[in-house]
């Protein structure tokens, strides 16, 4: 608070409103902690892709990154100190993405419709009680889906149902058919599909209730129906957070491990089949860490890597879907 | 909806013969049937949704109330195979690490968030408000392994597995979830406080820890307790850095330390009925304790909006 205009009378006694010892740096000394707290984010960020890279590179050396993006075969091998088997990836590549996209293809349509109907034909009294719930549901770990997939879900409702579809299509379409076991990529998909659900609904549902309601009632003064409401007005408003919210969801279907490793058979082989054992990247990691050999555990650090770029990659997807979505909808507000 | 009494707007070309008010148009059959397909579509989607969901709560409480006893919450796990026993390594552990996780991620994520609000302009908060988002979308298992790289392939093993291990892995996963929705509470937080009490003479620092950190206390509260939720429900990064134990372990550092989630997993995959009801209860557990987080955190947070709008 020292200003040029001060008298030297001022300055030899001292204003009381210059602060003296510690409260002079305070300030300086607060806005410091807060910046080292914002720079540890990008520092811990930073340290993770990193080490995992620098650790998985022997690995990418060794196989070559294309061949062992997309390489086929996997066998782990049991040296110490070199490389001995063959790391191809891509059974769990294709695992995580088949897997993800069944998984959001059930989710997708019945997160829409629930948050429809919870919006805008559920009673007024259980509108709130059933977005807690969804919310509440959302935050259900994913062990509790693991194993109520695995021990209820399975066998008494998904098992004889696939095993139906396989007696009965899968004679005519041989994708569908064959041998159904107890793990396989579309129980893991289903389950996945279950878990994700709440978790995208939260956010569509959220979405949708922020529709202007102007628009809904001018919707309504042109004598439109409800279902042409929902359908030319809500639904386009309401479509880049959809496209958040599926992407979320999407982004939490690859990186999902525990429920996926409890019902898809870890099988090191691409499945030619809907009903086969199968492997993600993520459960593939949980399932064999523990009692990985040292050549095997830069293997599975490098699937860690190849994990972390597909999830990147849907991620930077979906910001820019949002981004350019929430652009042309706010253009769509100046005309 | 009684469409009898709609007007049809017709493009301009068309010609239609005219009609008065209460003559139904020629498509309004049509629109009503969709209408009524659409409300009943909507609702059988609704049951089909919500009946998985329903399933999984009622038989997680059921199956997991026949477990609980108070041995289950005292005893450490017997074999497999044995009757009785218990997850009190599990819950001692899972203690522990969320104990160490919060004290690591809840100040560092506060602050983090009170800088993009308050203090950070320009380009800095804005990669950091990018970053913390790309880090919401890491999976927790990648998470784990990295630490796993970091900590204890990077110390060569001076760091092992153990609650400290887990405790670093679980905080790296609750941080943005703390970081981002506690800048959407403080940004709630009216400008007029902050102004009025700069007005008041209060240095910047004190605006935020005496004014601004208590308007934003309850919601703080519900984005922590909401992030607290998240971590405690997390296996697969243990599995990676905690490594489990069935023994009761009360060491911080480098002993293989159990957890609640960690045995549910290991009681549900192998084939001994004891062990699998037990994975029942374990998970009751885990799903009583997030419940309950979220709905009290739910609770202060909606009476926080409440108190602020009046």
């Amino acid at each position: 608070m020292t200003t040029a205009t001060e008298t030297p009378a001022a300055k030899r006694q001292p204003s009381q409103f210059v602060s003296r010892g510690f409260g002079r740096y305070a300030d300086r000394l607060f806005s410091a902690f807060l910046v080292a707290s914002g720079t540890i984010v990008l520092l811990v960020l930073a340290a993770m892709v990193l080490r995992t890279t620098i650790d998985a590179y022997p690995v990418f050396e060794y196989q070559g990154f294309w061949q062992f993006l997309f390489g086929t075969e996997w066998r782990a091998g049991f040296e110490r100190n070199e490389f001995s088997g063959l790391y191809g990836a891509w059974p769990f590549i294709f695992g995580t993405l088949f897997t993800s996209a069944i998984a959001v293809s059930i989710a997708l349509p019945l997160a829409i419709a629930v948050s429809l109907y919870i919006n805008f034909y559920a009673p007024r009294r259980l509108r709130t009680a059933m977005s807690y719930s969804v919310e509440i549901l959302a935050a259900v770990p994913s062990i509790i889906f693991g194993l109520w997939g695995l021990l209820w879900f399975v066998p008494n409702v998904l098992h004889p149902f696939t095993r139906w579809v396989a007696g009965t299509i899968g004679e005519v379409i041989p994708w569908l058919g064959g041998p159904v076991p107890n793990t396989n990529y579309f129980h893991a998909s289903v389950v996945l599909g279950i878990m994700i659900l709440p978790i995208v609904t939260a956010i569509t549902r959220e979405v949708m209730a922020a529709t202007p309601p102007d628009e809904i009632q001018a919707g309504y003064g042109l004598g439109a129906t409800k279902q042409e409401v929902l359908a030319k007005v809500v639904l386009p408003r309401s479509f880049g957070g959809i496209v958040g919210g599926t992407m979320l969801g999407l982004g939490r279907a690859l990186g999902e491990t525990i429920a996926v490793l409890m019902l898809i058979g870890s099988s090191q082989k691409v499945g030619d089949r809907l009903f086969a054992n199968g492997d993600t990247l993520a459960a593939h990691i949980a399932a064999t860490f523990q009692d990985a050999s040292p050549e095997t555990l830069t293997a599975l650090l490098g699937i860690g890597v190849v994990l972390f770029i597909v999830t990147m990659i849907v991620n930077v997807i979906a910001r820019l879907i949002v981004w350019r979505f929430a652009r042309s909808a706010s253009a769509g507000d100046a005309l | 909806m009684t469409s009898s009494g709609t007007l049809n707007p017709t493009s301009a070309g068309e010609q239609r013969p005219d009609r008065t008010l209460t003559q139904k148009s020629d498509n309004s059959r049509r629109r009503e049937f969709k209408d009524h397909v659409t409300r009943w579509g909507l609702l059988a989607a609704m049951i089909l949704a919500m009946v998985p969901l329903v399933l999984i709560v009622a038989l997680v409480i059921s199956e997991g109330a026949a477990v609980w006893s108070w041995e289950f919450f005292t005893t450490r796990e017997f074999p497999p195979a044995r009757e009785g026993g218990g997850y009190a390594a599990g819950f001692v552990g899972t203690g522990i690490i969320m104990l160490m996780a919060i004290a690591m991620s809840v100040p560092v994520g506060l602050a983090a968030a009170v800088y993009l609000v308050d203090y950070g302009k320009g380009w800095f908060a804005t990669i950091i408000r990018f970053f913390t988002d790309v880090m919401t979308g890491i999976p927790s298992v990648f998470i784990g392994l990295a630490v796993y790289a970091i900590l204890v392939l990077g110390t060569g093993q001076v760091i092992s597995f153990g609650g400290f291990t887990a405790a670093v892995a679980i905080g790296i996963i609750m941080l943005p979830i703390i970081v981002r929705s506690s800048e959407e509470v403080l940004k709630t937080v009216s400008q007029d406080l902050r102004r009025g009490s700069f007005a008041l003479g209060a240095r910047k620092w004190q605006t935020t820890t005496r004014v601004v950190l208590p308007a934003a206390a309850p919601g703080l509260t519900t984005s922590v307790m909401l992030a607290i939720a998240r971590g405690t429900g997390e296996t697969a990064p243990l599995i990676l850095t905690a490594f489990g134990n069935i023994n009761i372990v009360w060491a911080f550092f480098n002993v293989a330390i159990g957890a609640v989630p960690l045995q549910v997993y290991n009681g549900a995959r192998q084939p001994f009925d004891p062990g699998i009801e037990r994975a029942w209860g374990g998970a009751l557990a885990l799903l009583v304790i997030v419940l309950v987080f979220t709905v009290v955190a739910r609770y202060i947070g909606a009476r926080a909006t409440k108190a602020h709008r009046i």
